[in-house]
């Protein structure tokens, strides 16, 4: 399988505070990889490392290599707002912008394109369907991103991530604040997202992990424990701090 | 039954708390409606359109109206705000957004304080020194530089207040899809803060409209009509302070009906800025 991205031996400090020891994991290209361990062992860092989102705070730093189709992301000349804009990132609460459905997302690809007002239609249009939203939404593109459902307004932000065409999405805690109606419909937007982006999820819910990943990496104290295939992770675990883990015996 | 008595006299604690409460706010509005029933009572009366339309009259004359005030003072504050609240936006800006964990911003935060705080009759003394003296005489500029110097504090602050509400996730937000500093600022923080930051210039405006002290060494005032901003020009604060403590009767009927348009115009900028800082805050 092809490595879309390789994290080696990294390193994250807050400060002084060593949060992550030394990881070293690759994500498959059109796979989805999962990321689950108790809160505070270093799943949210990691992912915030990849698309280096941590710079926006001094005193965060990571050493090591983190490997983009071959070139390391943490050289100091890397181009954060073009890594950012083929590594994009769907939060734990939805995020729409104080403007409308149609702008939320339309903003993001002006930045990049040029392009005239029909085809910026066609590709709005483009991402809401992508994001499975359109038929909610396409007669109300006008309104307020902000008036959306919770549900909606997630699938509004990964709609504007899928906008500008990025290679990988980040996922951290997608669904941990929506209903389970949106969360299942997230979870099969993920499944058919991987047909063509690269992705890695972050979730505290292991049927979640279980149902949408290939690969799941379990992570404990900023170590990473254990990664491979999902489901030996879920069923044949090699550690037994996996093993209590998703047993529910500790986290 | 011990119990008893102590809530009874729990009970009878919080009936007096509350009836010194509701007494002190009595007393508080009291004096605001006397105030507000004096203006009407001695402005009303002058409230005509010759008001508008008419020169300060000479002493010993009768009519005559606040028309150059009115000007002066409306071109005084738009100019102050017009230099003011854009320098005191792009500071907050600073504070909240590129300078939120800078060595500098406490520093900054903290003399803007002082400045908020600064007595107006010493921002009129500093506008004197540092523009009036050099310029060799009282102008309209003057006065509106003195203006400015008290409006940047009060927009410095709010705009750092309601840039800090924009939840960090949104900046986040944008940020994670390549969006440089510049525009999250631009696009997500402005956007968000949108009636907030409107509702500070409105404030400062208020702030303004009925300062005395730093026009009484800048612009002075001006009997005529006048538009040329590098000399004296009449203004209603200054007009009410010359008017009132005149024996003329009818300078005095005329600085009440100044006082009333200030504080009318005042009123309604506050009920304004808050009506618009709590309706809708989304796009």
């Amino acid at each position: 399988m092809n490595e879309k991205i390789s994290v080696r031996n990294l390193k994250f400090f807050y400060g002084a505070a060593l949060a992550l020891k030394g990881i070293s994991i690759p994500l498959y290209t059109n796979k989805v990889t999962a990321f689950i361990g108790p809160s505070g062992c270093g799943k949210s860092t990691l992912l915030r490392v990849l698309n280096r989102m941590y710079d926006l705070y001094p005193g965060q730093r990571a050493e090591g290599e983190v490997l983009f189709d071959g070139r390391n992301i943490l050289d100091s000349g890397e181009d954060l707002n073009l890594l950012r804009s083929r590594v994009g990132m769907v939060f734990q609460k939805p995020t729409p912008f104080p403007m409308t459905i149609y702008e939320n997302i339309a903003f993001g690809i002006r930045m990049y394109e040029n392009l005239p007002k029909s085809e910026i239609d066609g590709r709005v249009e483009d991402a809401l369907k992508r994001a499975a939203l359109w038929t909610e939404v396409k007669d109300k593109l006008g309104a307020s991103g902000q008036s959306l459902s919770g549900g909606q307004q997630q699938r509004l932000c990964i709609a504007r991530t899928v906008a500008i065409k990025p290679e990988v999405i980040l996922f951290d805690e997608p669904c941990s604040a929506l209903d389970p109606i949106s969360t299942a419909k997230i979870e099969e937007l993920i499944d058919e997202l991987k047909t063509d982006y690269t992705i890695a999820i972050v979730t505290h819910n292991m049927q979640q992990a279980a149902r949408v990943s290939e690969q799941t990496a379990f992570m404990y104290l900023g170590e990473l424990v254990e990664f491979d295939e999902t489901s030996k992770i879920f069923t044949a675990p090699s550690d037994k701090r996996t093993q209590d883990y998703i047993t529910g015996r500790f986290g | 039954m011990a119990s008893n008595i102590n809530y009874a006299k729990r009970k009878f604690g919080n009936r007096l708390a509350m009836l010194m409460c509701l007494a002190a706010t009595a007393i508080g509005v009291t004096w605001l409606f006397l105030i507000l029933f004096s203006l009407l009572w001695n402005g009303l009366p002058r409230l005509t359109p010759a008001l508008f339309t008419e020169l300060t009259p000479p002493p010993g004359e009768k009519g005559g109206g606040l028309a150059n005030a009115i000007f002066g003072t409306v071109v005084m504050t738009i100019m102050g705000v017009g230099v003011g609240a854009p320098i005191g936006i792009l500071a907050g800006t600073y504070l909240a957004e590129y300078g939120r964990h800078a060595k500098l911003s406490p520093v900054i935060r903290f003399i803007n304080d002082i400045l908020l705080s600064a007595p107006s009759i010493i921002i009129g003394l500093f506008i004197y020194g540092a523009v009036v003296v050099p310029m060799r005489g009282f102008s309209a500029i003057a006065g509106s530089l003195a203006l400015a110097v008290i409006v940047i504090p009060v927009v410095v602050r709010t705009t750092e207040d309601m840039l800090s509400l924009v939840p960090n996730q949104l900046r986040e937000a944008a940020s994670a899809l390549g969006m440089p500093r510049a525009h999250v600022i631009w696009l997500v923080s402005y956007r968000a803060a949108r009636a907030g930051l409107i509702t500070g210039v409105l404030l400062a405006v208020a702030r303004i409209a009925g300062e005395t002290a730093p026009l009484l060494f800048t612009v002075l005032s001006n009997q005529f009509w006048s538009v040329n901003l590098l000399k004296p020009m009449a203004n209603l604060p200054v007009t009410i302070n010359n008017f009132i403590n005149n024996p003329d009767g009818n300078w005095k009927e005329l600085a009440w009906a100044a006082a009333l348009l200030i504080t009318l115009a005042v009123l309604s900028l506050n009920i304004f800025a808050r009506a618009l800082s709590a309706g809708k805050k989304d796009a």
